[in-house]
């Protein structure tokens, strides 16, 4: 396939009457990627050779789950003709969008950085909860919707069942969908010229004051900050000094480009325009999502708006197996920050667990990816333990306290207690609403709306506390449903709620890893289960073991591990003592590894199969 | 059988360090005989043993009293001169009543041509009740063997079948009856904590032996050995895991029968009569005696030089063939090494370990064992002697991890 374009038009000297700006909303594994490895391959930016399945998405663990953490964007030249029916050259430039729920603000940064969005959804598999989320979003936004139906080569593909369903969502007609097949390339042109077709061109004023948003931001180990702009008003120019208008910080613009589908440095940037800047910044907070740039010779006098810290809503504390790790893995958090405006850690120090870093992400894909780079890049064995959401606790005396940790939570004197609550929206096959209902019921949620997508699928939309939805909801969700259902979420505001701190105690010793804060009614359940799987997962002691679960003094569940009454080999003749002598050295080897709670001893692998067992802390998304 | 440890290479001459073989005669010395022959495999036994009885040249039932005498040749070079006469000899197995009752004293005369045999020596087989008569056993006798050990393991029919044994309680009796006629001293084995197997069942058991009055009693509980059909079957789901607390409960009740009956401990797993009862080759590997192990498998130990031989008769025959050391691997053992096993044990037997051979931390150990129960305190005290209780049998390995600072 060779390129259409007959002349490439440059950065800076765009009219912005030639550029189109658009993002791809996608559910994980809807084919995004794909798609646009052959918009890539057709528009003749990235030749045959050199193209590699999911270009786009650089670590390796994006390319493994086949998943895209963060939002690049390619400037893609293309010839066609335009909706006045006049044949020219333009300039596309692809939005990379992230495709999970804990990415929403950056999604919504994406989004404000486009006119448009494809909407591309599996022809087998129809709309996801995410990205109706994200549609949503796009739609606010005013963006012009171009609706997609990917894969339509499979033999499972149902595209006429599904542009129906699209055609209900956004309000057009079902022939208006267009069928592609990322995988093929059937489709992908007619796309391209659609997209031309229907998206607007980007307006601004070339004359007024500089004005770009950030929608990205990403560290490099060689350049340092990698920052991804749309000029709105104005234009940018290598060497000028620019500024954050969060930050009023001043930065020397060292580079400014275009991605084409690697950086290719140039004159600069103009109206509508998108790119990327260097300034020599080394960590991505000096650079952050959603901030507005300018120039430092003519500063526009207001921000493009809409800019917002990352907030961590979910915690939990992160540590090494190996407790001589502890230096590691704060050098890997110090590097993972770099590149991660979002990640929050403070040192804990854990009875059971040892040192470790009590973190904060914006949610459990992001705890879970940051553990995976931590585990894979660099080499670390982690423990994390169950995650919890952050509390306001209001004391009789009228002091907040704000909890992020549970062992922190306060006993007794405590009038109120606050806690973060989310807007889900649930898509799945009708037959499932009574197991969603009885699920999101047992979960303290409320039911905020239902609507038939089709006729065989909802939509619910409930209000959950966020901390309900980060203990198991979304692994019961999938159970419940037999993997049919689909989850977004975005933060509501908080709720007072009857919420107690449940302690695990050993032999009387507080285990504080385990101490949780949960609603008053499954205190007693949870005490339950978290007692006995750790008298399971206790090697038996010379003495009897208590295990209490107790909300302040008062106990509500025990389970006792019986002393041990004979651990010795029955056998001890010639041919067994160096044997029995070798498994004694061993123990000599291991016995550091052993934590104290009292005078009890665990091996640190009784606590972390009580924190990873499947009913407790799993957090896996697929 | 279990895997044999990871060790040094040892030389193929057998040669041993000379600071090894300096102090041979100052403690016991003693010869083991492994025997890798059985009619059935018992589905609980991890031992070096095959059912068949044709393995080749020099390892088959008809010619491994050779391939065994070859080897006490490499033996007696490899000690010199200075070999000591032996004070004990114990065959086991497998069975050893596999082979003819004449090999078996073949390799007892070989044993006083090479070594002689002290005044008191002790000789012992071991012997399924099934695989001896009246005449073996007093041809044993007349060759030098002085001790039987047979292999009860339980009075109960349907323990002895989920054990795979194919003996009937009733022959137990008779071969003890018949041992003691030609001259020997007798004990039993006896396992307890096999599925199935109730406290009643375990109670009988126990009086069936003691009403056999033999000198010494072993009771073992019964190990899930990896690799064996018992841990299969438990794997599986068709066997139920034996349990701790049911084995400690039978423990005890071992000790309350066998008390009663006039039998004292002197080791965790066995009891005898009178003080002299004792097997004094066990008792060597307990007290750090010297030791050469003949046969497949075969472990020996001298001066503080560890080694075992490789595990199949036929490799084991062959190595022999060539004129090389069967030994698979070696291990020299460090001072604090030595002081471990000594450790690991000496805590074992009834007369226990001095206070005084412990180092630091486990001098500091003892007073909070005695405290727990599991140590005497009168003997500590007044005899300066780690020794331990009941409930410190049934603990021993809790009590070396804390005597060697393992545990705390």
């Amino acid at each position: 396939m060779s390129p259409r374009a007959r002349t490439v038009l440059q950065p800076h000297a765009t009219p912005p009457e030639a550029i189109r700006n658009f993002c791809i909303i996608a559910h994980i594994d809807h084919g995004k990627s794909t798609l646009a490895d052959r918009m890539l391959q057709i528009t003749g930016v990235v030749d045959d050779r050199a193209m590699r399945a999911q270009y786009l998405d650089r670590m390796d663990i994006e390319r493994e789950r086949g998943i895209t953490i963060k939002s690049q964007a390619v400037r893609m030249p293309w010839e066609t003709v335009d909706a006045e029916g006049r044949t020219g050259d333009f300039i596309l430039n692809m939005i990379d969008t992230p495709g999970h729920v804990d990415f929403t603000y950056e999604v919504s940064r994406s989004l404000a950085a486009s006119e448009g969005a494809v909407l591309l959804v599996d022809a087998a598999q129809g709309i996801e909860a995410q990205t109706l989320a994200n549609l949503y979003l796009a739609m606010e936004n005013d963006l012009t919707i171009v609706p997609v139906l990917n894969k339509i080569d499979l033999p499972a593909a149902q595209p006429e069942k599904y542009a129906e369903e699209l055609a209900g969502l956004i309000g057009c007609e079902p022939e208006d969908c267009l069928m592609v097949s990322g995988k093929t390339g059937v489709g992908v042109e007619p796309l391209l010229d659609e997209i031309v077709r229907q998206i607007p061109h980007p307006v601004g004023d070339p004359n007024a004051p500089a004005r770009a948003m950030i929608f990205d931001s990403v560290y490099d180990t060689y350049r340092g900050v990698v920052t991804y702009v749309r000029v709105v008003d104005g234009n940018l120019n290598p060497r000028e000094k620019i500024i954050m208008m969060s930050t009023r910080a001043t930065h020397e613009l060292l580079e400014i480009g275009v991605i084409s589908p690697e950086p290719v440095p140039g004159k600069g940037l103009g109206v509508g325009e998108v790119g990327y800047l260097i300034t020599g910044v080394k960590d991505v907070r000096q650079s952050r999502v959603g901030d507005t740039v300018t120039n430092e010779r003519t500063p526009a006098a207001e921000g493009l708006g809409g800019y917002r810290d990352p907030k961590p809503m979910v915690f939990s504390g992160l540590f090494p197996i190996d407790g001589s790790d502890y230096p590691l893995l704060r050098d890997a958090l110090d590097k993972l920050k770099l590149n991660d405006a979002a990640l929050v850690y403070e040192p804990e120090t854990s009875v059971a667990l040892g040192f470790g870093f009590r973190c904060g992400f914006l949610g459990l894909l992001h705890l879970e990816i940051v553990r995976e780079r931590l585990e894979r890049e660099f080499d670390l064995d982690l423990i994390s333990t169950q995650p919890n959401v952050v509390y306001d606790v209001t004391m009789d005396d009228g002091s907040v306290i704000v909890v992020t940790n549970p062992s922190e939570f306060p006993y007794g004197k405590v009038a109120e207690v606050r806690e973060p609550v989310v807007k889900s929206t649930i898509l799945a096959p009708s037959e499932f609403i009574g197991a969603i209902m009885e699920l999101c019921q047992g979960k303290r949620g409320q039911l905020l709306g239902m609507d038939y997508l089709s006729e065989d699928r909802v939509e619910l939309r409930y209000s959950l506390p966020l901390a309900e939805v980060v203990f198991d909801f979304f692994d019961q969700l999938k159970s419940r449903t037999r993997g049919y259902a689909s989850l977004d979420y975005q933060e509501a505001g908080d709720q007072v709620a009857d919420l107690v701190k449940v302690d695990i105690l050993l032999q009387g010793e507080n285990v504080d890893a385990f101490s949780s804060v949960v609603h008053k009614d499954k205190a007693y359940a949870y005490g339950n289960m978290m007692a006995g799987k750790l008298k399971e997962l206790i090697p038996r002691q010379q003495f009897e073991v208590p295990i209490q679960a107790a909300i302040g003094a008062r106990v509500i569940a025990r389970e006792n591990i019986r002393a041990i009454r004979k651990d010795v080999l029955a056998k001890c003749y010639g041919g067994d003592i160096s044997r029995k002598r070798k498994l004694l050295e061993k123990q000599k080897a291991g016995k550091k590894r052993m934590k104290n709670i009292g005078t009890v001893e665990v091996p640190p692998e009784a606590f972390i199969a009580a924190l990873s067992s499947d009913d407790g802390g799993d957090t896996k998304k697929k | 059988m279990p895997r044999l440890p990871d060790g040094d290479p040892a030389p193929a001459s057998g040669e041993l360090p000379s600071q090894s073989i300096a102090a041979l005669g100052s403690r016991p010395f003693g010869i083991y005989l492994h025997v890798p022959f059985c009619r059935v495999r018992c589905g609980y036994c991890d031992f070096n043993t095959y059912t068949l009885t044709e393995l080749g040249p020099g390892a088959s039932t008809s010619t491994f009293a050779d391939t065994a005498l070859a080897e006490l040749d490499l033996a007696r070079s490899v000690l010199g001169d200075a070999v000591p006469r032996v004070d004990t000899v114990f065959v086991g197995g497998g069975t050893p009543t596999m082979l003819p009752a004449a090999d078996l004293v073949r390799v007892v005369d070989g044993i006083r041509e090479r070594f002689g045999l002290a005044d008191d020596v002790e000789v012992t087989t071991e012997a399924n009740p099934d695989s001896v008569t009246p005449e073996s056993l007093r041809e044993l006798a007349d060759g030098g063997f002085t001790r039987i050990s047979l292999g009860m393991q339980s009075a109960a029919p349907h323990v002895l079948a989920t054990l795979d044994r194919t003996h009937e309680p009733a022959g137990v009796g008779r071969a003890v009856a018949a041992a003691r006629d030609a001259g020997l001293v007798t004990s039993v084995d006896l396992i307890y904590g096999t599925p199935g197997e109730s406290l009643d069942d375990w109670r009988r058991s126990l009086d069936a032996a003691v009403s056999l009055a033999p000198e010494h009693i072993s009771a073992y509980a019964l190990v899930v050995e990896e690799g064996t059909k018992l841990a299969a079957q438990v794997r599986r789901g068709e066997v139920e895991r034996p349990d701790d607390d049911d084995e400690a409960t039978k423990y005890e009740l071992a000790e309350e029968v066998l008390s009663a009956a006039g039998f004292g401990w002197y080791e965790v797993s066995n009891w005898t009569r009178t003080p002299a009862g004792r097997c004094r080759h066990n008792d060597g590997y307990w007290t750090g005696a010297d030791w050469w192990g003949v046969g497949p498998g075969a472990h020996s130990h001298v001066g503080g030089v560890r080694w075992w031989n490789v595990k199949h008769p036929r490799a084991y025959a062959d190595s022999l063939a060539s004129g090389a050391s069967p030994a698979a691997g070696r291990e020299t053992l460090t001072v604090e090494q030595r002081r471990d096993e000594q450790v690991l044990l000496g805590v074992r037997v009834r007369d226990g370990l001095a206070v005084d051979d412990l180092d630091d931390v486990g001098r500091r150990a003892v007073a909070g064992l005695v405290a727990d129960g599991l140590v005497d305190g009168v003997a500590a005290v007044r005899d300066r002697r780690v020794i331990l209780t009941l409930r410190g049998r049934l603990l021993a390995d809790a009590v070396v991890r804390r005597l060697l600072g393992v545990d705390t």
